[in-house]
């Protein structure tokens, strides 16, 4: 690795406690180690931050997913295998089961986290858009209590979180009724290739309509257009009370182009994702008739 | 045969298939150093000086620039304007300029960061138009490492007499390597035998000899060169392997001690060669009907900041740029320039594919234009019994183009496809499909009079307990080689594989039977393996009176010859097959003994929503003369098959001020099990006159032919010349946003 | 890794074996293997986690160990290339890649027949799909992949 580890120290907490403790005593920002597939792609660079790292890998108070008071509750530990495993999930939650399917590849799916993935904070994380998409909130906890945030507030800026530096993601919850409410969803992965791929563009839209047809419920969000993971507001609250028609494709269309803002980087072009999130939505939309 | 043209399993499988074959970097070593090279990290421009951080303590650092050389400090190869570590300027970004040892890996990171080298950065060249426009002097006076000419026939005339002329230029873009083993090379230097060993992952263990000596000033008896397990290659460790032997050389050396190198992902993608970038144009005359009366070719390739390889990549580039075609009147003008980028070198195809790639898919414009179907459009063409080449080679008998394009044609169901692809066409809403050939040859062995050059030796024995040995510089990287060599004694011995040993290639104990490259491993010196053990079997026989009825009675013979005569082995140096004559000058002639046949079939699905493009079926036909072992050999065109549709489709190196931007494998794409569709494999069989049972070279081959099919598949798909690859989604958009 | 201040002992059972050794907790598994154990069949491509060649499995699941903190072995049932095999007779899937030409130049190998086993072991039906979809993270640059596809079925098959 490009990294001299001399300056690196690694703590093990056996208990949630322990690692909440740890963090509240320690003066500087600790690296919180989880399964560290975006850590030790840093860390082999040279790239990762030295100092204190807390290993949270062990800690299985952070595991498992269950159900509980009317949501979907997700340790931050949760790997994309364990999403794929679960009925729960895939029954309820299939925008986020297929999510966890396109990540990398087995085994990394093994080893990556939603709490990584949420908090490495990649604009191209591709559990982001189906949170998102679902109304997902994270339980943030610190030796000082709990609290719950939206994940739609987490970002403050690129790989930018509100989270403070003695708090840790200790569960995601997702409320059932922003889950059933879908009932046309798709997810959307436009990667480097097949497999093994990191996003250009990440997608997942959750439509619902009412018994008369109109657009109900209506969550678009997006990953790799913007600095952060976004969901594009303007173009759902045009899309609620309407009926899709061929005008409904066209116009919505006019308002993703508006609420996007993506870059140029060295995996693609700011035109391209332009070219791909307008015409992934207007397929997902003709194909929903 | 009982031996030649079956499965048998791979010679060294068993250490490969438990983790117990030994890579450069699995040496058992003790009480060494690693070695780290600091690099430059402009693109062009001069070095003020080299400075080490005062604050930091270097006495235990070993520390070698380029005056701690003591030969001369160049890298010998066809030219010499390459240092092997920079003084006063560097010519392009990565450019080696001091190398650092220590026992602590991970610490040779931090003290890199604390060599400051203080430059006086210059403009530099950074593509082909710059470096043709002179805009720096890099080479000589013009920037062109070598151009070459083809003429055949009246050119001028016959584009004046043309009813239609049709014009385009085609590109193709980097492609790196990526065999999964990175280089590297651990280093030995004996200061009381003066005496230095080398061993590590390398195609050509005499090329390394070869430029070590002049450097550490040793002469070659001095010199060790051992291959170590090599993780694929490709081309990628034909030149470098040279410099990192040498940088591995140096520092122990200096230091006294064993030292280690070896590069991790992010420096051998930076570092390293690639593909050579070309943008061919070609032009070609018509007459009414649409009939092809002249060829005219115009190639430039990148060749980097020094010369390296790229006159040869030119050349075979060149060669092959005519295709499989008997045309009249061909002209073909070449050239490679310098640029302020890392130099480019050896790549599978070694530039064939990329001239075959504006070829092939110049054959299909003009199918599309005069309205006829790719295969029909370029029957007539295609080499017959007698015709000649562009560079005005007659074929003679070898030759079989139009029956392998006609069976792919047919056994594809090539028309009825396309016709269904079309259908399919006009009512998906949002996917379109296409099917696409490529016609093409591919020359094996050195070009012309190389390999008479070359003087290839190889030796072959047999040992008190009955083994016979061959002795050859030949490499294993991947391809099989030792299993087809010993698949060749065996069968010219009549014995069983189990008495056949391959010995690892190292300069002190083999003969230089040339490198391992240009796809004449298995062709040039399989054939010398096949003479040698005639000769061996021949004096056993006289020996024994009778030739041997099992293994065992061999295994006394040879014992008994042995004992009363002492040793026995046997030399097969390489003759050229009579009545093949190279024009160098004129670039006409015989440029290789035998060709290998082939046409390959693409289908492609492309998603009108996001371009990306699928391949969803190919088929790849070829003639290759006598297949030594089939899954080897289908192993080869499978693995060159995916190589290429990655080049086609995904593969790009994205340079930025002269430097790969996206050098990891995160960002340089290549292709994944879930990328690629089965590749089917289907090979005729014609056997060659010269070479070992028939064989011909195939190593290269699979490499030229996906670019065009897929390329030609895509036009089809979507109704637009795809005339650049790779063809990425972000490319297929803009071409048809242009529209 | 030359500080012995911030060194651990790492236990961990390796191919059926015990196995303690000093090393940093944050040294990736794959150098833990390679230089302190000194089991050089798992072999590094890139160590960014995208070539597969290092894998190996903790407790029968797959990871790549270059991004893999050696502490993460601790007590662990470890396995690599090197204990595929029992007792120097092949698996069903060694010997599969030895008929089907599954390995050429053999680097991508042994995390190949890491992963390959695994998937094997998982007792799913094998298809072609299920094979390129489960292996797409290990890469390999000389075989194009269809002679590992077939010797994976062929395992499966032989396995049944
Ligand atoms: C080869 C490869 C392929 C990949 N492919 C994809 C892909 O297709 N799609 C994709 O989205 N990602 C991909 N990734 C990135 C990565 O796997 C994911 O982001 C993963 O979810 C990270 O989880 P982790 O547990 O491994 O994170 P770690 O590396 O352990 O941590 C990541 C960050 O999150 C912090 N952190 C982790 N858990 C918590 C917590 N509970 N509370 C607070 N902070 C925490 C860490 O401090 C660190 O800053 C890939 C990575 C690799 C190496
Ligand atoms: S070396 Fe670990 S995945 Fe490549
Ligand atoms: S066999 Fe060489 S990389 Fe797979």
């Amino acid at each position: 690795m490009r990294t001299d580890l001399s300056a690196f120290r690694l703590e093990r907490p056996r208990t949630l406690d322990e690692a909440l403790a740890t963090l509240a005593s320690s003066k500087e920002r600790l690296t919180l180690l989880a399964g560290g597939t975006d850590l030790y792609v840093y860390l082999n660079a040279g790239l990762a931050r030295a100092g204190r790292w807390l290993d949270i890998w062990g800690l299985d108070e952070l595991r498992g997913i269950r159900e509980s008071g009317g949501y979907i509750v997700l340790g931050a530990l949760t790997t994309y295998t364990d999403l794929q495993a679960s009925e729960l999930v895939c029954a309820v939650l299939p925008l986020l089961a297929q999510a966890a399917a396109t990540v990398g590849a087995v085994a990394i799916q093994n080893r990556g986290t939603l709490g990584g993935n949420l908090v490495n904070g990649s604009p191209a994380g591709d559990s982001l858009p189906p949170l998102l998409a679902y109304d997902a909130e994270l339980g943030l906890r610190s030796a000082r209590g709990s609290r719950w945030v939206r994940l739609d507030g987490f970002y403050t800026g690129y790989r930018a979180t509100v989270l403070a530096p003695d708090e840790l993601v200790e569960l995601i919850r997702i409320p059932r009724a922003s889950a059933v409410a879908v009932t046309a969803g798709r997810y959307v992965k436009v990667g480097t290739r097949a497999a093994q791929a990191i996003s250009k563009v990440v997608a997942a839209f959750a439509l619902g309509r009412s018994a008369a047809g109109e657009i109900a419920h209506a969550r678009v969000a997006f990953g790799s257009v913007a600095p952060t993971p976004i969901r594009l507001r303007a173009l759902e609250n045009h899309l609620l009370g309407r009926k899709l028609d061929d005008a409904l494709v066209r116009s919505s269309a006019d308002c993703l182009a508006a609420e996007i803002a993506p870059i140029d980087d060295i995996r693609s072009t700011a035109r391209y994702r332009r070219f791909v999130s307008k015409n992934v939505w207007v397929r997902f939309l003709e194909e929903c008739f | 045969m009982k031996i030649v043209g079956t499965r048998a399993p791979r010679a060294e499988g068993i250490e490969k298939l438990t983790g117990k074959a030994i890579y450069v970097d699995d040496l058992p070593l003790n009480d060494f150093l690693w070695g780290l090279t600091v690099r430059s990290t402009i693109p062009y421009g001069r070095i003020r000086s080299i400075g080490f951080d005062p604050s930091e303590d270097w006495s235990g650092v070993t520390i070698v620039t380029a005056k701690d050389v003591p030969g001369k400090n160049v890298v010998v190869l066809l030219e010499q304007d390459q240092p092997l570590l920079a003084t006063e300027r560097v010519m392009h970004q990565q450019e080696p300029i001091a190398l650092l040892a220590h026992p602590d890996r991970e610490r040779l990171w931090e003290l890199a960061k604390k060599v400051k080298i203080d430059y006086e950065p210059w403009a530099p060249v950074l593509d082909i138009d710059a470096s043709l426009a002179v805009a720096q002097k890099l080479f000589r006076d013009d920037n062109i490492f070598k151009s070459i000419g083809i003429d055949k026939g009246d050119v001028e005339a016959a584009f004046s007499r043309a009813a239609r002329v049709v014009e385009r230029t085609y590109e193709t873009g980097l492609q790196e390597q990526a065999y999964i083993e990175n280089q590297g090379m651990v280093a030995t230097y004996d200061a009381a035998k003066k005496r230095l060993k080398v061993a590590g992952s390398m195609q050509c263990p005499y090329y390394v000899l070869k430029g070590l000596c002049p450097i550490v000033g040793l002469p070659p008896e001095q010199v060790e060169v051992e291959q170590a397990a090599t993780g694929g290659a490709f081309g990628g460790k034909e030149d470098y392997p040279t410099i990192l032997a040498a940088h591995a050389a140096l520092l122990s050396m200096k230091s006294g001690k064993t030292v280690k190198m070896i590069y991790d992902r992010v420096e051998d993608l930076m570092a390293t060669t690639k593909r050579h970038p070309c943008r061919t144009r070609i032009r070609t005359a018509h007459d009414a009907d649409g009939r092809i009366l002249a060829l005219d070719i115009d190639a430039t390739m990148d060749g980097g900041a020094y010369c390296t390889l790229s006159p040869v990549v030119l050349s075979r580039g060149t060669i092959h740029a005519g295709g499989p075609y008997n045309f009249e009147n061909v002209r073909v003008r070449s050239r490679c320039v310098a640029t302020n980028t890392p130099p480019n070198g050896a790549f599978r195809g070694f530039g064939a594919p990329q001239t075959i790639f504006a070829m092939e898919r110049h054959m299909d414009v003009l199918a599309s234009i005069f309205g006829e179907a790719p295969h029909r459009f370029r029957e007539p063409y295609l080499l017959q019994a007698g015709q000649t080449t562009a560079f005005s080679q007659n074929v003679g008998e070898d030759v079989c183009i139009v029956e392998i394009q006609r069976q792919a044609v047919e056994e594809t169901r090539f028309v009825e496809r396309r016709r269904a692809c079309e259908e399919f066409n006009r009512t998906s809403r949002w996917e379109r499909r296409g099917i696409g050939l490529a016609t093409f040859l591919h020359g094996a062995g050195f070009t012309g009079n190389g390999e008479v050059a070359l003087d290839s030796k190889l030796k072959v024995d047999v040992t008190p307990d009955g083994i016979v040995q061959i002795f050859s510089a030949n490499t294993e990287m991947g391809q099989g080689k030792d299993t087809t060599f010993g698949q060749i004694a065996a069968e010219a011995m009549d014995l069983p594989l189990s008495r056949v040993r391959v010995v690892t290639p190292n300069t002190q104990v083999v003969p230089n039977s040339g490198p391992t490259v240009a796809s004449r491993t298995a062709m040039v010196v399989g054939y010398l393996v096949q003479q040698a053990c005639k000769a061996l079997r021949r004096s056993l026989e006289e020996h024994a009176g009778k030739t041997w009825k099992d293994e065992a009675e061999f295994a006394s013979v040879a014992a008994d010859y042995l004992r009363r005569r002492g040793l026995l082995e046997k030399w097969a140096q390489y003759q050229p097959p009579p009545g093949k004559v190279w024009d160098d000058k004129a670039y006409r002639g015989a440029a290789y003994g035998a060709y290998a046949w082939a046409c390959y079939v693409a289908e492609v699905r492309v998603r009108l929503d996001t371009m990306e493009a699928r391949v969803e079926a190919f088929d790849a036909f070829q003639e290759v003369g006598r297949v030594l072992n089939p899954v080897i050999a289908q192993g080869q065109i499978e693995g060159g098959v995916v190589q290429g549709l990655g080049y086609a489709l995904q593969e790009e190196v994205k340079m930025r001020q002269g430097v790969m931007a996206n050098a990891n494998f995160t960002n340089y794409i290549i292709p994944t099990f879930a990328d690629v569709p089965e590749v089917k494999v289907h090979f005729a069989e014609r056997p060659y006159p010269f070479g070992p049972f028939g064989a011909k070279g195939i190593g290269e081959l699979p490499m030229d032919g996906p670019g065009p099919a897929v390329a030609n598949a895509l036009s089809h798909a979507l109704g637009v010349e795809v005339n650049r690859i790779p063809a990425t989604p972000e490319h297929l958009m803009e071409l048809l946003q242009g529209e | 890794m030359s500080d012995p201040a911030a060194e651990t002992v790492i236990r961990c059972t390796i191919n059926g074996r015990a196995h303690e050794h000093r090393c940093h907790p944050l040294a990736s598994a794959l150098d833990f293997l390679r230089y302190v154990v000194r089991l050089t069949g798992t072999k590094e491509g890139c160590k960014e986690g995208e070539c597969g060649a290092c894998a190996i499995t903790l407790d029968g699941v797959v990871v790549n160990s270059c991004i893999v903190p050696a502490a993460h072995l601790q007590g662990r049932q470890v396995r690599t290339v090197e204990g595929l095999g029992a007792d120097a007779r092949f698996s069903a899937l060694q010997q599969a890649f030895l008929d089907c030409g599954g390995a050429q130049c053999g680097i991508c190998t042994p995390g190949m027949l890491v992963t390959g086993t695994a998937l094997l072991e998982d007792g799913r039906p094998l298809t072609e799909q299920r094979i390129r979809e489960y292996m797409a993270g290990n890469l390999c640059r000389c075989t194009g992949y269809g002679k590992i596809v077939e010797a994976l079925l062929k395992a499966a098959e032989g396995g049944r």
